[in-house]
């Protein structure tokens, strides 16, 4: 007895459960909790019309580190107090570069040219264009007694340089051993303020490779190369014991040299100032060390160890063989004349 | 014409300025500038060599230039030596739930034996079951908490809420008793030393199971609806959760960052794989540690021991799963 309109609507009714049972059995049907945001956002990606692309947790992908197949095994990686020595295999760019260039720092770069060195400071900048710190701000502060011959570089956006006008010493040993003064001063007048790092290079030497973030940490040193492979009673120190960079036999772990060095404009700061308070000891005692400013580095280091070690691709000399250990040179030295610079 | 008394003052004269002389040529005089401290009293140790790494045959150092520490990577030494000075406390948090009690006594006997020796340690042992805990005698310097906490009703649920606890602590206390926090579990048992080697800003440590296998075998979350996910392709270790630490404040940092996205999941009414040792791995995935701990650190006694670990600082205490979580 029912009327055909009302069979109509049973049939429909019964066949739209159904599809609705069919539906929820066999296809993807998502209960979500009505108060949630859709869980997909976690891992989604926005895309902001105007704004970059925002990224949750930014994506790179690179090579798994093998545990057991360690890049270099022909080279020590960690010094005995854990602090990382860098080789060229130890590290990945991209994953440091990731780690640092969000923190927009500035690093600076501190070099001499005193007299004749004026000469070295254009090869220097340009090859620093190239090579150092790419794509972070750097400024480089030029030390001179004589402004007017320092070249005029074009550098790259985001980076600048600004000439210190100081004073010249009689003597080269002078000139180097004043650098630590010259060095601390200027952070307490000027680059604290503007860099969060600091490296103190040589004017001499000329940037053939990549040097970028794997160099930053609270204190730097760098292993002289020619001397990276020697025993420590080898090593050129101050060995007389009235000096204040006396180091006695048995001691040292590397000998490091002084014309790299850097770290956080805090802890350069102490430093220099630490090694020109023993440069004027010595110097107060009459006494001159072997290697001027860098044995007094070298016994500072050794009391107070960096946290992370340049290999010698960070300050080579061209004037050695390649060994086979050394896979590219980063940084080396000009060929020049000592004598005819120096005087 | 000169008396013998004379004469004999000339011979003592003469004498004792050649003796002086001779001091002074051949024996060891050290001229000190008065104004400066004595040389420090330094170390005597074998000398680094470049060329002839240690280890050989394991990673010492991550891409991202955090050691990784094996023995035979670190001198304990100089470490101490650079450490000792700071009067650091280094605080140990270990949570004690349930029938987890009974591993309390083990856990502090063999953390007296080898943790941190010669620095100042508190123990933090969180339980919801303060009569349990036994009474240790500690070495000086050393002293231990007992944190009253709530127990949860499952043994995940008690493991996640670690990360809130944990957290909660720091703010309250621990931040200002503790330089560095180590966050264990306490199922465990110190065989070896565990020392200055082992403190950084954030240290993390790697799970024994997965040390030598490809990061697709991984168990990271995989499903794309957690916010402990890590997708296939991405990785660089398999951290454990049994052992974490590192400066208080980045361990505040961290375990509230875990802790949250661990209720983001719990909001979704999902639960990470491994529970919260996925969301530590996704958090060290974005955010590398400064220190990784090889597997010595953090081993599992049913595991045979390989040749790349020479010794076995941290394992697991032989029990029964089904027994203790229930």
């Amino acid at each position: 007895m029912i009327s055909r309109k009302a069979l109509g609507s049973l049939v429909c009714l019964s066949a739209v459960t159904t599809l609705i049972w069919v539906a929820v059995g066999n296809w993807k049907v998502h209960y979500l909790p009505y108060y949630l945001p859709c869980p997909e956002i976690f891992s989604k990606e926005l895309q902001y019309l105007e704004e970059k692309p925002v990224q949750l947790f930014p994506q790179l992908f690179y090579q798994q580190p093998r545990v057991l197949a360690p890049k270099r095994q022909d080279v020590l990686t960690v010094t005995p107090w854990l602090a990382p020595i860098i080789w060229e295999g130890t590290f990945s760019p991209e994953i440091l570069d990731s780690v640092y260039m969000p923190l927009n720092l500035t690093i600076g770069v501190t070099a001499f040219a005193i007299g004749k060195y004026t000469r070295f400071v254009g090869r220097f900048l340009e090859s620093a264009e190239m090579h150092f710190m790419k794509g972070y701000r750097v400024n480089y502060y030029i030390f001179t007694d004589n402004p007017e011959m320092i070249p005029d570089v074009q550098l790259q956006p985001g980076r600048r340089f600004d000439v210190v006008h100081i004073k010249k010493y009689s003597s080269w040993q002078e000139i180097s051993m004043r650098r630590m003064e010259a060095i601390n001063l200027h952070i307490a007048e000027r680059s604290h303020r503007e860099v969060d790092y600091l490296f103190c290079l040589d004017i001499d030497m000329v940037f053939h490779n990549a040097w970028g973030a794997e160099t930053l940490s609270d204190i730097v040193a760098a292993m002289h190369p020619g001397y990276f492979n020697v025993p420590r009673s080898q090593f050129p120190y101050e060995r007389r014991s009235s000096s204040a960079a006396y180091i006695p036999e048995g001691e040292g772990d590397f000998y490091y040299g002084g014309a790299v060095f850097g770290g956080l404009v805090k802890k350069v700061y102490e430093f220099t100032k630490t090694c020109h308070l023993t440069i004027l000891a010595d110097k107060a005692n009459g006494i001159m060390a072997a290697w001027q400013e860098e044995s007094h580095l070298n016994r500072h280091f050794l009391s107070h160890k960096p946290s992370k070690v340049l290999s010698p691709e960070y300050i080579w000399d061209d004037r050695k063989p390649k060994p086979p250990e050394i896979f590219l040179i980063r940084f080396s030295t000009v060929d020049k004349s000592y004598q005819e610079v120096r005087n």
